[in-house]
């Protein structure tokens, strides 16, 4: 990796390495969400017979665990700074960087990440695999499969709050687009319970036609070998796929923002 | 002119709020909606779990529900009143909470006052709403301490999670960024009573039913209604001890809060 | 005594990094036994360098701290158990806290802070009618508090400690970031209050002339404990500090020259401005010895600076 992007990785990271206390909080938090879901999951499938939409005991122990675990890691209910570096106008200092403020801001978002796999998702996973058992893939292939498919949730995150950032050119406040994510990408990513859970129609037009379940569905589908290595490399195509698209779209709004900001001055 | 009571000034400072909120108009309708469609999904999710399998812990769906909505109505009416006095860590940080102390008024009044979200009114008045409906189609042998206990039992279990509320915004005064543990037990309480309490095993359940007496907020009160005993053998009478379990909760939050407020330590100049 | 502080101490633990992991807990007393009684009706100016207490003593004063050690009682009320009580009785300014709210206009914040209070209407009335004729509030009343300049947000903080009618007034850095007009105006209304006697003040500040236009009485603070108390006079008297004299002459200083009662403090590059501090000597003896030994141009008497004493102070 070039000198400047693992200098600003590395920012991100030693950032958020700041936060102990909150590190600490938060992982306790993922920690008791994480024995709540559990239990109530495999109530869920003693009582339908032994699974939950396909998903036998060990699955759904690792879709909860390492679920509470990604969530800090794709992190998609923090915004970024850009929103209220747009609302305060000093946007325009990072529009003046030679660095592309995009980059500039997946690079220390990556940061972010790293360090958040190795406190936040690492804990829950854990404690998870102590008192529940997790899941072990069949295929060593699946955990550099598992990998591809959480960077590329990270980024699709990323994107999308990248977007609700820029969307503070046009809106005065964005509040109400902010809330609308968090629903969006609770529900629609598999957050609360499994997709499959779902009417086929709907998980499909999920699946197909958004970016959401990429953020947490599409790495624990991975993870747990649903539909084979087959089906896992699908999911990851599909989230590469988003992931272009979603860089393209941001490429495009910054543009569209840069020429506002030079014609209405702001 | 006759002294006005203590009452009457929280609700003008409650007003003053309030004006303050309405400047921001189109933001609020927006959050006000995206709240009821959050508490519509918690409820959702219970269902779309239920649906699975038939059933939840053994419960029919006229028992899910009165404990879902119970759940949602309690936590709702909490979350409306006090949900935002987490806010005393940024009000702390920022040093705000000097001026809160310097007024001839109780701090946590004023807390409760200047925190108080309007747009939250959205999700009480929905969770309110379910649990009638709850009420009217569950199988209850209707007598007047059930009626009573039925009209109760919703504030009582509001009070239970107002106590967390203030509990967990008294950690703020040692620890300022300890945000996320008060949520385990506020947000992780109103998820652990939305369901019933014998889906969960161990010790994680005896610590959070019994310990922590989330299950007097709705999976006792649910079984004390309906008269069913109770899967994990906790003996009747005691699914009808909700009003006592949460003034104990309140007594200690009371207590908690004050001994916080002793160890308050004003920073910045 | 309307104040009166015996042995008042706060200590905050702390914790400290020691290399990467370790920590320790220090005991850091930000205020060590302070001594302290103030009398109905006094103006009293409260100094001290940055981090020596100040803050954290009139935050014990009024309630807002609860001390680790010593008696304190203001109007005979203990302040931390009687708080609400003593709220009544006493208005608090923080320069860099507003107790106003925010969004809303400032009239509508006063009649809030009436209720809260609980003032009889007239007295309310009575009491704004003087602070807006005093600090000119009437052209922005009707302003949001968010939309104030940082002068006309103070007036409008004076105004809300004040329409209680308190017995004492606390104020913290009441000048602190404002521009000249806005602090001469915050001084001659401090000013207004004090010469009425009814109100004790209690100011700190780091601008020391608020000090010299408006106290009387001076407690110094460093450290957590009480290095100066007495009056500006006496803070020279006790420091040596010294008048001042500095002659311009038409011809160079020579070089060794020395008057009795005077010391040369320092004498320009071209010999041609002398200053010389009084050191025993009047100042008229001096000057007429200066006369008699070299030709004077000009030549001004300059009273000891409060800066320079204070600073001493700090340092020793």
């Amino acid at each position: 990796m070039p000198r400047v992007q693992l200098a600003l990785t590395s920012a991100g990271f030693r950032r958020y390495a700041t936060y102990r206390q909150a590190t600490v909080a938060g992982a306790f938090t993922n920690t008791v969400f994480g024995f709540l879901r559990c239990y109530i999951l495999l109530s869920v499938a003693a009582t339908a017979g032994g699974t939950v939409a396909g998903y036998g005991g060990p699955e759904l122990a690792t879709y909860v665990w390492m679920g509470q675990g990604l969530l800090a890691v794709v992190a998609s209910w923090d915004q970024l700074d850009l929103a209220e570096r747009v609302r305060s106008g000093d946007v325009v200092a990072d529009l003046l960087r030679p660095v592309d403020p995009l980059w500039t801001y997946l690079w220390g978002e990556l940061g972010r990440a790293c360090f958040m796999v190795l406190t936040r998702f690492l804990v829950p996973t854990l404690i998870g695999a102590i008192a529940f058992g997790l899941y072990r893939p069949q295929h060593a292939v699946t955990y550099a499969l598992f990998a591809l498919s959480t960077l590329a949730a990270v980024l699709i995150s990323f994107c999308c709050r990248y977007l609700i950032g820029l969307s503070a050119f046009w809106l005065l406040d964005i509040r109400g687009v902010t809330v609308f994510w968090v629903f969006v990408s609770g529900f629609a990513s598999g957050l609360y319970f499994p997709l499959a859970v779902l009417p086929g129609w709907l998980s499909t037009a999920l699946w197909v036609a958004t970016p959401f379940p990429g953020l947490m569905q599409g790495p624990l589908d991975v993870m747990v070998e649903r539909g084979g290595i087959g089906n896992a490399l699908l999911v990851c195509v599909g989230q590469v796929a988003w992931v272009g698209i979603l860089l393209l779209v941001c490429k495009w709004a910054q543009a569209r923002a840069v020429r506002k900001l030079v014609v209405q001055g702001g | 002119m006759a002294e006005p009571g203590r009452l009457t000034i929280y609700t003008r400072v409650l007003r003053a709020q309030i004006r303050s909120q309405a400047q921001y108009r189109l933001s609020f309708a927006f959050e006000l909606f995206a709240s009821m469609l959050t508490n519509a999904l918690d409820i959702a999710t219970v269902f779309v779990l239920f649906s699975v399998g038939g059933g939840l812990g053994g419960f029919g769906a006229r028992e899910v529900l009165l404990m879902a909505a119970l759940s949602a109505a309690s936590f709702a009416t909490a979350d409306l009143t006090m949900g935002n006095v987490d806010n005393l860590r940024v009000y702390i940080r920022r040093g705000v909470f000097d001026s809160l102390l310097l007024r001839p008024l109780s701090a946590l009044g004023q807390l409760m006052a200047v925190t108080f979200a309007l747009r939250r009114v959205g999700r009480a008045v929905l969770g309110l709403t379910l649990y009638t409906v709850a009420l009217c189609v569950a199988d209850i042998d209707w007598d007047i301490p059930r009626l009573l206990f039925a009209i109760v039992v919703p504030f009582t279990g509001a009070a239970f999670f107002c106590s967390l509320f203030v509990a967990g915004a008294t950690v703020a005064f040692w620890w300022i960024e300890s945000g996320e543990v008060a949520n385990a037990f506020t947000y992780g309480g109103r998820d652990f009573t939305s369901y019933p309490s014998n889906m969960y095993g161990g010790w994680f359940r005896d610590l959070f039913t019994l310990g922590l007496g989330f299950g007097f907020v709705a999976y006792f009160p649910a079984l004390a209604l309906t008269g069913q005993p109770d899967p994990l053998g906790v003996p009747g009478w005691l699914h009808w001890c909700s009003p006592l379990v949460t003034l104990a909760a309140m007594c200690l939050a009371a207590v908690f809060w004050r001994f916080g407020v002793r160890h308050y330590r004003s920073t910045g100049s | 005594m309307i104040i009166s502080a015996r042995g008042l101490r706060k200590d905050f633990t702390v914790n400290r990094k020691v290399g990467r992991f370790r920590r320790e807990r220090h005991v850091v007393s930000a205020v060590d036994g302070v001594d302290l009684s103030v009398e109905r009706g006094e103006m009293l100016g409260y100094i001290g360098p940055n981090g020596a207490g100040k803050s954290t003593t009139l935050k014990m004063l009024t309630g807002v701290l609860t001390p680790s050690g010593g008696e304190v009682t203001v109007c005979g009320l203990a302040p931390v158990a009687k708080r609400t009580t003593l709220a009544r009785r006493i208005g608090v300014v923080f320069g860099q806290r507003s107790q106003l709210w925010w969004d809303l206009p400032l009239a509508e914040s006063f009649s809030l802070l009436r209720h809260i209070y609980r003032v009889p209407d007239s007295d309310h009335a009575a009491r704004l009618k003087m602070c807006s004729q005093l600090l000119a509030l009437d052209e922005f009343i009707e302003t949001p508090v968010r939309q104030l300049s940082l002068g006309q947000r103070m007036r409008g903080e004076l105004t809300a400690a004040l329409l209680h009618g308190p017995e004492v007034l606390f104020l913290d850095e009441p000048t602190i970031g404002l521009d000249v007009l806005s602090k001469q105006a915050v001084r001659d209304f401090l000013a207004g209050v004090a010469t009425r006697g009814d109100t004790t003040v209690v100011l700190t500040t780091h601008d020391l002339a608020d000090i010299e236009k408006l106290c009387r009485r001076l407690v110094v603070i460093d450290h957590g404990r009480v290095v100066h108390d007495g009056t500006v006079d006496e803070l020279h008297a006790r420091y040596r500090s010294r008048r001042v004299i500095v002659a311009d002459l038409d011809t160079p200083w020579p070089d060794g020259l020395t008057l009795p009662g005077a010391d040369v403090t320092s004498v320009t590059a071209d010999g041609h401005r002398v200053t010389l501090a009084l050191d025993g000597a009047t100042a008229g003896e001096v000057v007429a010895a200066l006369a008699g030994a070299v030709p004077l141009r000009d030549l001004s008497v300059q009273e000891p600076e409060i800066e320079d004493v204070i600073a001493k102070l700090y340092r020793s």
